[in-house]
């Protein structure tokens, strides 16, 4: 709650909202405790008196009743009317939205269609025939305007609900016994709730002007009751003889309306777990850079990372998601970048060519050379030139990474077109060769489809076929397998295997499996929070683990073959990269771990068999 | 040797192009009629790449999802498919996701109590015991119980799913993939802790995973699934050691192991499920397909001892 008011005045015009609303609320509620004159005294004499004039401080209307009087009186009985329609809408409309998504099939056809044709009717037509039939009155124009505006909460928590229904904690309330009203009411109406109310109080505003339109019109409150929209209903004969008498309760509507709506704004975005977390802001085109010297180059290498650190700065916290990581890639090569979630490798990868999102991502130290040219703090226009040209990504999951709305041959031609000045003829004819290297069954129908319509495996040929269009000299494979069967695994890593030999690419691939590090890699780095804690030749790292974690985590995997065995786990959790222990981060958890360990940076030893430990494997 | 579950050609199929009155433009049979034999106290591994149908068998062998034919027995005893509490008394599900298992708007005693509640009508004092002893038997700490599953990692989620099945005091847990959301070193933990619960609580387990490896180290039996199907089935040790149907084989031959070189990189895909080839599914992909397979789909029948498989050229140990 306290996390909420501070995100909600964090935002200037929330704040505004809120206090002027809350000003308005106050008013309306000590009005009859105040000294004001009676609203509804007619008093011909004085009719049309201006404000301040004498007794009456914002003037009297057309019967020379106290404006001051009936504007509060009025904004009393427009803000009731326009919270309880809110109200009376909000929660008619979830009620049929929950059920109609929770149910679904014929229940949610029948209700949802039934809401379509009453959105069929221009809503102001509809609260006029619906007060045409009730007879006018205060109440019937309020049951209008929440009639009118229950479709609008029906269709956004059907939504909602939909999404709920389908969850995994749905079944789990089945299996533990409770029946559907027991589900709906336990399950998903909780999680229903903060949408209502961030509805609630984007339209509330909307109704209150509703109301006063209906009130205008004669056909909400009668006479002599004074609510907003009367006011300025019997104003309007006196427009510009009296212009006060329209103006008061106006700004009023006006004052009203717009405090609701930023205040409405303001809690939507601050209950919106998307928006909290900064979707809203746009990542900057490379990620932002604050580093204080450039290391000088460690060696030579096609690739090279010296010292890379790479943090997020979320609010006063700061995740170290990198910590002074160094790597060398040559060309031809394949290096395999091993660890847990969390552990930094893909933070790791996406920093070389800057594509950590910024703002909250920082690299603070360090240097990626490629060629022996650095590419941190590059110009926006040479990362550009050199991402997909020279550096390739290939990511884990190609459904998110391909467009959905283009045909993939289309995809791959915008890519060539990006990078080499040719036409689109000769464009589409290198993407279908693409399609061909990369194994695509019938590349020239293949071609025409959308991402879609083809299997995961299809698709991740794709996404390597689109990281190949420009014939880049490095490519990163982000866990390029982990969302494919074992059977497509095999074919896709078989493919990369071929193409590192057949076009000399030096492949940086990210993964969390031994066997795959195994067979592709010609060496392995094993990252542990944010730090190398091990690297070498493939074989050798694995065969004879140096690290303490290294030789743990190899134990914690079952391979095929090995039979029915209990799994020698490791104790504990890696360490929160935002409170990283002193010393070894993986100290904690070590059962080789001394003293020495807690505290101080551990360097690192070994030339070709790199380790960071002060009691590696194999020695006391 | 008794049978703690057995289902008898337990088939689903799902409609496809529904329209709002008359049948729908087509059916596609996501679990092919299918009996299976789990014995008391055993692991029954469930191995198949996605679209095998292995989650739907799961949905159905716990009640979330009525078959289209076939039927259910545990320990004898048809199920009762009025009731879901029956089912939940005896069968329970641990999901593969333990985060969105867990309603993110309810701590951690109110989701333990709800099958306490509902399902033995459990109050008071012994309700409150129980939850503490539930979350002491997965190696959690009592604080946790007032606590929310955001607060926790995917280690500790899957452990309150865990205690949570286990709060129904069943007979049997169906386990879907309970630990392809976690890590390595995570994974170690939760399986071993399976492995105890259940020599400690005489449970039988039906392991569904798509990670070979995993499967192997945990089951006494393997079932590998193929386009809906029991294609193979065996001692956990036999299965992938000697595979008797090529699939089978593809399977281990493509699993990423140390030191082995790349393998298995066969081409093909699974054939389209709304257009289903005629004889084995398997016939399109098989180096061995004759044309008796590609007429003729194969019946499971034993081929040595207690290995069974579903191919009319079954290969030699």
């Amino acid at each position: 709650m306290r996390l909420f008011l501070r995100l909600l005045l964090r935002n200037r015009l929330a704040g505004f909202g809120a206090v002027v609303l809350a000003a308005i609320v106050v008013l309306a509620l000590v009005t009859p405790l105040l000294p004001l004159h009676p609203p509804n005294a007619t008093n011909t004499a004085d009719r049309f008196l201006r404000p301040l004039s004498g007794a009456h401080l914002l003037g009297t209307d057309h019967l020379g009743r106290d404006l001051l009087s009936r504007l509060l009186w009025g904004t009393r009985l427009s803000l009731a009317v326009g919270f309880a329609a809110a109200v009376t809408a909000g929660l008619a409309g979830a009620a049929i939205g929950v059920v109609a998504g929770f149910f679904g099939g014929r229940t949610d056809n029948l209700t949802m269609r039934g809401i379509d044709m009453l959105m069929a009717f221009p809503y102001i037509l509809l609260a006029l025939a619906i007060v045409a039939v009730l007879g006018p009155g205060l109440m019937n124009a309020l049951i209008a305007v929440a009639v009118v505006n229950i479709p609008f909460f029906a269709r956004n928590i059907r939504g909602v609900t939909v999404g709920i229904a389908h969850r995994e904690f749905i079944d789990a309330a089945r299996l533990s016994g409770l029946g559907n009203a027991g589900i709906l009411w336990s399950e998903v109406v909780p999680n229903v709730v903060p949408v209502v109310v961030i509805a609630m109080s984007t339209t509330i505003g909307w109704m209150i002007l509703e109301t006063a339109g209906l009130s205008f019109l004669g056909l909400g409150s009668q006479p002599p009751q004074a609510d907003l929209g009367s006011m300025l209903g019997e104003a309007r004969a006196a427009l510009i003889t009296a212009p006060h008498t329209s103006v008061v309760p106006g700004v009023m509507i006006l004052l009203i309306v717009m405090s609701v709506n930023l205040l409405g704004d303001g809690i939507r975005d601050a209950l919106d777990p998307r928006l909290r977390s900064g979707a809203l802001a746009r990542p900057m085109a490379a990620t932002r850079v604050a580093r204080r010297s450039v290391p000088p180059p460690s060696g030579e290498g096609l690739l090279r990372l010296d010292g890379l650190e790479t943090q997020f700065h979320v609010g006063s916290r700061i995740f170290r998601a990198v910590n002074g990581v160094s790597l060398a890639l040559n060309p031809g090569e394949c290096l395999g970048l091993i660890g847990e979630s969390g552990s930094g490798k893909s933070v790791t990868a996406m920093s070389v060519m800057g594509l950590v999102a910024s703002p909250p991502g920082v690299i603070t130290a360090g240097a990626v050379r490629l060629q022996g040219r650095d590419l941190i703090g590059a110009p926006y226009e040479v990362l550009r030139g050199l991402r997909g040209s020279k550096v390739a990504y290939v990511f884990q999951d190609p459904l998110s990474t391909l467009h959905p709305l283009y045909r993939i041959g289309d995809q791959l031609a915008e890519a060539i077109r990006a990078h080499a000045p040719v036409g689109r003829a000769e464009a589409r004819a290198r993407a279908l060769r693409l399609l061909h290297d990369v194994r695509i069954p019938n590349p020239g129908d293949r071609a025409d489809a959308f991402p879609h319509e083809l299997s995961g495996g299809m698709r991740q040929r794709v996404g390597i076929a689109m990281a190949l269009a420009n014939d880049p000299d490095i490519i990163i494979a982000d866990e390029p397998t982990t969302a494919l069967d074992v059977t497509v695994q095999a074919q896709v890593l078989a493919l990369l295997d071929d193409l590192r030999g057949s076009r000399g690419l030096a492949i940086l691939f990210i993964t969390h499996d031994f066997g795959v590090v195994s067979q592709l890699c010609d060496r392995v780095a094993v990252m542990y929070a944010g730090q190398v804690v091990e690297e070498g030749p493939t074989a050798e790292v694995l065969a004879a683990p140096a690290h303490p974690y290294t030789r743990r985590l190899i134990a914690c995997v079952p391979e095929l073959g090995a039979g029915r065995r209990a799994l020698a786990a490791i104790p504990g959790l890696p360490p929160a990269v935002d409170d990283l222990p002193p010393g070894c981060a993986f100290a904690p958890r070590c059962d080789r771990a001394t003293d020495a360990c807690q505290s101080g940076e551990v360097a690192v030893s070994g030339s070709l068999h790199k380790v960071r430990c002060h009691h590696p494997e194999g020695r006391p | 040797m008794t049978l703690a579950l057995q289902t008898f050609a337990l088939a689903r199929s799902f409609a496809v192009g529904r329209r709002l009155i008359g049948p729908p433009r087509a059916r596609v049979h996501a679990v092919r009629p299918m009996s299976l034999q789990v014995r008391q106290g055993e692991t029954l591994g469930v191995v198949g790449e996605s679209g095998c149908g292995k989650s739907t068998l799961a949905r159905m062998l716990v009640g979330l999802l009525p078959p289209s034919a076939g039927r259910i027995e545990i320990e004898g005893r048809q199920l009762d498919r009025a009731d879901p509490a029956a089912f939940g008394r005896l069968i329970q599900y641990v999901f593969q996701d333990p985060v969105s298992s867990l309603n993110p708007r309810k701590t951690i005693r109110q989701i333990l109590e709800a099958p306490l509640r509902h399902l033995h009508g459990l109050r008071g004092a012994a309700l409150q015991d129980r939850t503490a002893g539930l979350l002491a038997s997965v190696n959690l700490r009592d604080a946790f119980l007032t606590r929310y599953p955001h607060e926790f990692s995917g280690g500790q989620a899957q452990r309150i799913g865990i205690a949570r099945a286990l709060a129904a005091d069943p007979r049997i847990l169906i386990l879907d993939e309970p630990v392809s959301a976690l890590d390595v070193s995570v994974q170690a933990q939760v399986l071993n802790l399976l492995g105890d619960l259940k020599s400690r609580l005489g449970l039988t387990y039906v392991f569904i995973s798509h990670d070979l490896a995993v499967v192997e180290a945990v089951s006494d039996r393997i079932a590998v699934l193929y386009f809906g199907a029991l294609v193979e089935s065996g001692p956990a040790e036999r299965v992938f050691a000697t595979p008797r149907h090529p699939y089978t084989r593809l399977l281990a031959a493509s699993a990423p192991v140390v030191g082995r070189p790349l393998g298995g990189a066969q081409s093909g895909e699974l054939p389209d499920p709304m257009n289903p080839p005629p004889g084995c599914a398997f016939a399109g992909r098989c180096p061995l397909a004759t044309a008796l397979c590609r007429q003729e789909a194969p019946v499971l029948r034993a081929i040595e001892g207690e290995q069974f498989a579903a191919c009319h050229h079954p290969l030699a140990s």
